[in-house]
């Protein structure tokens, strides 16, 4: 079986993220970025799969600017087999992404497409169902944990009462989320060995699709700043203050 | 058994001087087409990440690099307009210099103020481009000899060994890199420099290393207040008399200011607090006028070799050599490292090249590079500079000053006399009782703020799971020898808040948060019983510096 995974340039998790001085967007100017830590576990999940026989040849799929195949790289160094990159200058749309994805599972035909829950930077947290109503496949997403059995795949979901297994026919879209698995590091012979594995690039033009806007962005702001806190002497200081102060009581 | 690669050379950091190297080395392969095998790992998450200097960069050794630097878009973007010096003499009062009394070496013109960490980000670029397999993430933590003691090559560290030492699933063994040269290129204080330096005796002729703290912040300024190309250095206030030290701000582009302070470690005061002086500074009016209603950026500090000409070791020893700030090829009176660095790595890339063509494998020792070191414009202008430290610290700022006007703009550093300062920076410290406290003001958020909101803007990051990389050779010497003669003073010249004493009923304990720590490396400089000895954490770990 062959599985297609999803991944996405975004800024690194441990950079404090920073308005621009126009407030149009983050600033990003020689900011470091990553693999969206959600497609690393989606990468890792895969290679396991790989690991254990059941999945033969994990793809990698990347959209956006040519850096993208930097994280397309780190992928392979970690095990994937061969990467697709598709080129745009923008970053764009979930819709959009779900549109280009769809053409690229219907050209490589994966039993499991496994994605990040949702990429660090916009949270959106919605092209992984996007793609599969798209495709009309099942999905299983915020996936704790991903079995093939016979010919289904059961996802175990983290759900707010708990977790709940699924039982879905392949082809079908998995989502992960974080305790899924604790990815690899990159060996330093693998990550040599990973430039030299097939990287494709194609454009959005060349799958047929024209990328369209349907949302604008207006302005970005950073979160007003927490004031600082005071110490109280006592019990009857604290609630004199959350009375009269605060008026929260 | 580890896995191990061989390479013909592996060089240890992607600093100006190790991407230098690895660039002049593929260079050269080039033009003889020959194979040749170049790797630089590097500790910082990314090439640039753990990079934190001024910096006003002068481009002689970049023009002899890449003479077409400016079309194939270096980043250096902001030439030098003008240049400001001050003695700063009280909180509010300052005398600015007139130009002509100002030494030559401080003088800019020609110069650009840049982002160092960019410029290694372009020259990573470069190196790849030219072939070079750069592996930021990958910290060299051990160094590996033949059996006849020369170097072999460097271990990178292992992965995923949690605090107690027990391998975590993500567990991953370090590899060997077998070289037959490695060029070790850490920059100041470099861990395996450290190592090497003992090993081969490397310091027996030269006078003891100095080295300095430079703190330093970016900040977003508002358009009216910005001069791009601007310079401004001082010294004087807020540091007392008998502590080095200077200020820098430069107006660089995007509309954004650097300021930095830089104190010199041989300090006395086991009160001072490079990071509290470095915050109250800011409130002195000739830096004010540019940092109010202004924003701060990122925050970052990195320890600064400054010892010189008179400091310099011996570079060479078989299987490899020194490079860059790591056998201190700074020139202090120009306070610029960039260049120098740049330009001994592309000294030693000549002498490996040649070595290999000449079918050596690296058990003889690269004597040859002391000639080519000594006919070169790298060892002309640090010999021209050997009395500005020397003199700096024994005159103070103001005769010392007029002693290197003299020195550097009359006689051009020909003076026929040598001035030493051979006392190692750690034994200047002296005891409490010798002091009273001081009064650091508390920070106002707006000009000033504390360490952990600094640290917090430095990005750095360590995996939490992991052995601590500060290592005490004795555990109870903070508690028992420090901290009645001292009082701990790792709790103040550490920029980032590492090191604690914390008092409870059962007694004063001392703590080390490693997660914090900026890999300045002071605290393996400046303890007093030269107990903490800095070691690499897991590679990735440490600040993540962007435009710094
Ligand atoms: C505050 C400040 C201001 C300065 N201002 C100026 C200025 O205006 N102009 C100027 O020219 N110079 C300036 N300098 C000096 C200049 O930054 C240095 O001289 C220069 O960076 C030295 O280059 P280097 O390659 O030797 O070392 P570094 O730049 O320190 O680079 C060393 C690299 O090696 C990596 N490394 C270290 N150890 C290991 C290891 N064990 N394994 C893997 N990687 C490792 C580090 O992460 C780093 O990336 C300033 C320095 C400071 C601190
Ligand atoms: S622990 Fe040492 S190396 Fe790390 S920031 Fe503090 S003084 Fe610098």
């Amino acid at each position: 079986m062959k599985i297609l995974v999803t991944v996405k340039r975004v800024i690194d998790y441990n950079v404090k993220a920073r308005v621009n001085a126009d407030n149009t967007d983050v600033d990003l100017a020689n900011t470091k970025m990553a693999l969206n830590p959600f497609c690393e576990i989606a990468v890792e999940e895969a290679i396991r799969l790989k690991e254990s026989g059941t999945a033969t040849e994990v793809v990698v799929v990347s959209i956006g600017p040519k850096a993208c195949q930097e994280q397309i790289r780190t992928s392979l160094a970690l095990g994937a087999d061969r990467g697709i990159h598709i080129e745009t200058d923008s970053m764009p749309e979930s819709l959009n992404v779900a549109k280009l994805l769809a053409k690229v599972v219907n050209a490589e035909q994966p039993g499991l497409i496994i994605m990040g829950k949702q990429a660090i930077d916009s949270d959106n947290n919605q092209t992984g169902q996007m793609l599969a109503a798209l495709l009309d496949i099942p999905q299983g997403t915020f996936a704790s944990k991903v079995e093939l059995i016979g010919d289904k795949v059961h996802v175990t979901r983290e759900v707010d009462g708990g977790l709940q297994t699924v039982a879905l026919n392949i082809p079908a879209i998995v989502t992960t989320d974080l305790r899924l698995n604790e990815p690899r590091y990159a060996s330093l012979p693998n990550i040599m060995k990973a430039k030299r594995k097939p990287l494709v690039v194609q454009t959005p033009a060349d799958l047929g699709i024209e990328l369209k806007t349907h949302s604008k962005l207006l302005k970005v702001e950073a979160p007003a700043e927490r004031q600082a806190g005071i110490k109280v002497n006592s019990i009857e200081e604290l609630i004199e203050k959350l009375k009269n102060e605060a008026k929260v009581i | 058994m580890r896995e191990s690669m061989e390479f013909d050379v592996v060089i240890v950091g992607a600093g100006p001087s190790g991407l230098a190297a690895a660039c002049r080395l593929m260079q050269q392969a080039k033009e003889a087409e020959r194979e040749l095998t170049v790797c630089v790992v590097e500790k910082g998450s990314e090439v640039g990440a753990h990079i934190l200097s001024g910096a006003i960069i002068e481009p002689r050794a970049l023009e002899e690099l890449f003479p077409d630097w400016k079309k194939m878009g270096a980043p250096l973007n902001t030439p030098v307009t003008e240049d400001q010096l001050f003695m700063l003499q009280s909180d509010n009062k300052s005398i600015k210099f007139p130009n002509l009394v100002v030494p030559k070496t401080m003088h800019n013109q020609g110069n650009y103020i840049a982002s160092l960490g960019n410029l290694c980000r372009w020259l990573g670029e470069q190196a790849e481009q030219l072939g070079v397999e750069i592996f930021p993430g990958f910290a060299a933590s051990e160094i590996l000899y033949h059996e006849d003691g020369s170097v072999k090559g460097i271990a990178t560290g292992d992965m995923g060994i949690s605090e107690s030492g027990v391998e975590k699933d993500s567990y991953m063994q370090g590899m060997e890199l077998h070289a037959k040269y490695t060029l070790f290129a850490e920059g100041c204080r470099g861990h395996l420099g450290k190592e090497l330096y003992q090993k081969f005796d490397l310091d027996k002729d030269n006078d003891a290393q100095h080295y300095g703290l430079g703190l330093k912040e970016l900040w977003d300024i508002t358009p009216d207040k910005h001069q791009p190309g601007l310079v401004l250095h001082g010294s004087g206030w807020p540091l007392s008399k008998g502590t080095g030290g200077g200020f820098f701000l430069y107006h660089t582009e995007n509309c954004q200011v650097v300021v930095g302070l830089i104190v010199d470690l041989s300090y006395e005061n086991p009160y001072l607090s490079p990071f509290d002086e470095f915050q109250r500074l800011k409130h002195h009016p000739v830096l004010k006028q540019y940092l109010e209603g202004a924003k701060r950026v990122s925050y970052g500090a990195r320890a600064i070799t400054k010892g010189g000409f008179n400091a310099l070791p011996k570079m060479t020893f078989s299987g490899g050599l020194l490079i860059g700030c790591n056998s201190g090829t700074l020139n202090f009176a120009k306070i610029k490292g960039t260049h120098t660095a740049m330009k001994s790595g592309m000294l030693a890339a000549e002498e490996v090249f040649s070595a290999l063509n000449n079918g050596c494998n690296g058990a003889k020792e690269l004597t040859g590079f002391e000639t080519r070191f000594k006919d070169s414009w790298l060892y002309e202008e640090l010999k021209q500079s050997r009395n500005f430290g020397p003199a700096m610290h024994k005159f103070g700022a103001i005769l010392g000053g007029t002693f290197n006007f003299i020195d550097q703009n009359i006689c051009k550093g020909r003076l026929p006399f040598t001035l030493r300062d051979n006392k190692v920076d750690y034994a200047q410290l002296k005891v409490i009782s010798d002091y009273s406290p001081i009064d650091y003001p508390k920070p106002d958020s707006k000009l000033s703020f504390d360490k952990l909101s600094s640290v917090f803007l430095s990005n750095t990051n360590h995996e939490e799971d992991q052995p601590c990389h500060l290592k005490l050779k004795d555990q109870a010497i903070p508690i028992t020898q420090n901290l009645p003669k001292y009082l701990e003073p790792a709790q103040r010249y550490c920029p980032a808040g590492v090191y604690e004493v914390i008092e409870d009923e059962s007694g004063a304990h001392f703590q080390i948060n490693g997660q914090n720590c900026l890999h300045c490396k002071t605290c393996d400089i400046k303890d007093p019983a030269q107990n903490i000895t800095w070691v690499t954490p897991e590679g990735g770990g440490g600040p993540n510096y962007p435009n710094m």
